[in-house]
């Protein structure tokens, strides 16, 4: 009797592999995702020269003013920072946003002709030429977004472009929530 | 007749043995730039076996040193000045991992999260050999075959034409 299980061990593993397999293809699981370790700390440090002229310098004040606010790394040379522009214009014209952008290594011209055309959502814009302060905030691309409660602590991030439903589900009720 | 490119045997024999060689000889490709190098040696050495070890964060199984993506090259540019600045190996590590977790990491690090991947297959190893041994045990300690009947003793005579 206890043979005749055996025999059905193979059986069983396999039907453990396929569900697995079945669970990691429905689930909606991405093995890409690598989440972000900065979720749930302070902010890392933002000491960076103003993209526009006459603005000044950004500081890690911004990040602890007590009220949330987003920080969007973008270039004028990535696409998908194209396709979320809009949300972001929309973000601070009708919710009234607090949007830090920083241009990841841009030339300053490209970045600031691109916002020209395309619309300014920020109110604060830095220049991350070298990609130094990106590093520190773990950035592996652009564009990525952090969300900042008034505290300074990062409690949502964003790999890769914003969308419709990271707005109305995310950044709506966190800029809410916070206010 | 068109002679063809490898007339005979040795030949052919050569051109194996030299394609062996060349084989071998090249060297896996490394996205280091020339101009990212440390001009101390010994600390570029050490730049480079921290290189091997960290992933580069947007090529899934690719180390920093292999991968010529931006943001690889702002991770290698970042461990030269840690090691210039007086870092240790481990301080290195530590300083990556605090901004982009244990995914940077090629090698996993090892702790509660990760006893199943390490302990995994050593545990199905062991496993599978305890299960053997036991298996062959048990067939050693099984009765002989009981003796040849005198019937049996003659087909055999006759088989083996005795």
């Amino acid at each position: 009797m206890t043979r005749r299980l055996l025999f059905l061990l193979p059986l069983a593993s396999l039907a453990l592999m396929a569900g697995f397999f079945a669970w990691s293809l429905m689930a909606g699981r991405d093995p890409a995702a690598i989440g972000s370790v900065m979720v749930g700390r302070p902010a890392p440090r933002l000491d960076l020269r103003a993209l526009r002229d006459g603005d000044k310098p950004l500081t890690d004040a911004l990040l602890r003013s007590g009220k949330p606010v987003i920080v969007n790394f973008f270039a004028s040379w990535c696409t998908p920072c194209l396709a979320e522009h809009p949300l972001f214009t929309r973000l601070a014209q009708r919710d009234g946003a607090v949007i830090v952008g920083i241009a990841w290594k841009n030339k300053p011209e490209e970045a600031r002709a691109w916002l020209a055309k395309l619309g300014d959502p920020y109110l604060y814009a830095g220049l991350d030429f070298d990609g130094k302060t990106g590093l520190d905030w773990g950035l592996s691309g652009v564009p990525e977004t952090y969300l900042i409660d008034g505290t300074g602590i990062v409690r949502y991030h964003f790999r890769g472009p914003v969308t419709e439903k990271d707005v109305t589900d995310v950044i709506i009720p966190f800029l809410k929530a916070k206010q | 007749m068109i002679a063809p490119a490898i007339p005979d045997r040795v030949g052919r024999r050569w051109v194996a043995l030299a394609m062996a060689v060349l084989m071998l000889a090249t060297s896996p490709s490394v996205a280091v730039e020339p101009s990212e190098m440390l001009k101390d040696p010994a600390l570029e050495a050490r730049a480079r076996a921290i290189g091997q070890a960290l992933r580069c964060v947007v090529c899934q199984n690719q180390s920093i040193d292999d991968s010529a993506a931006e943001v690889a090259r702002d991770m290698r540019r970042a461990v030269r000045e840690r090691l210039a600045a007086g870092d240790s190996n481990n301080q290195v590590f530590d300083y990556m991992v605090a901004r982009y977790g244990d995914y940077v990491l090629l090698k996993p690090p090892f702790k509660a999260g990760t006893l199943l991947l390490w302990l995994g297959a050593p545990l199905v190893l062991l496993v599978a050999s305890a299960a053997i041994l036991v298996a062959v045990r048990q067939r050693r300690v099984a009765a002989p075959p009981p003796p040849l009947s005198e019937r049996e003793r003659e087909r055999l005579r006759s088989l083996l034409g005795g």
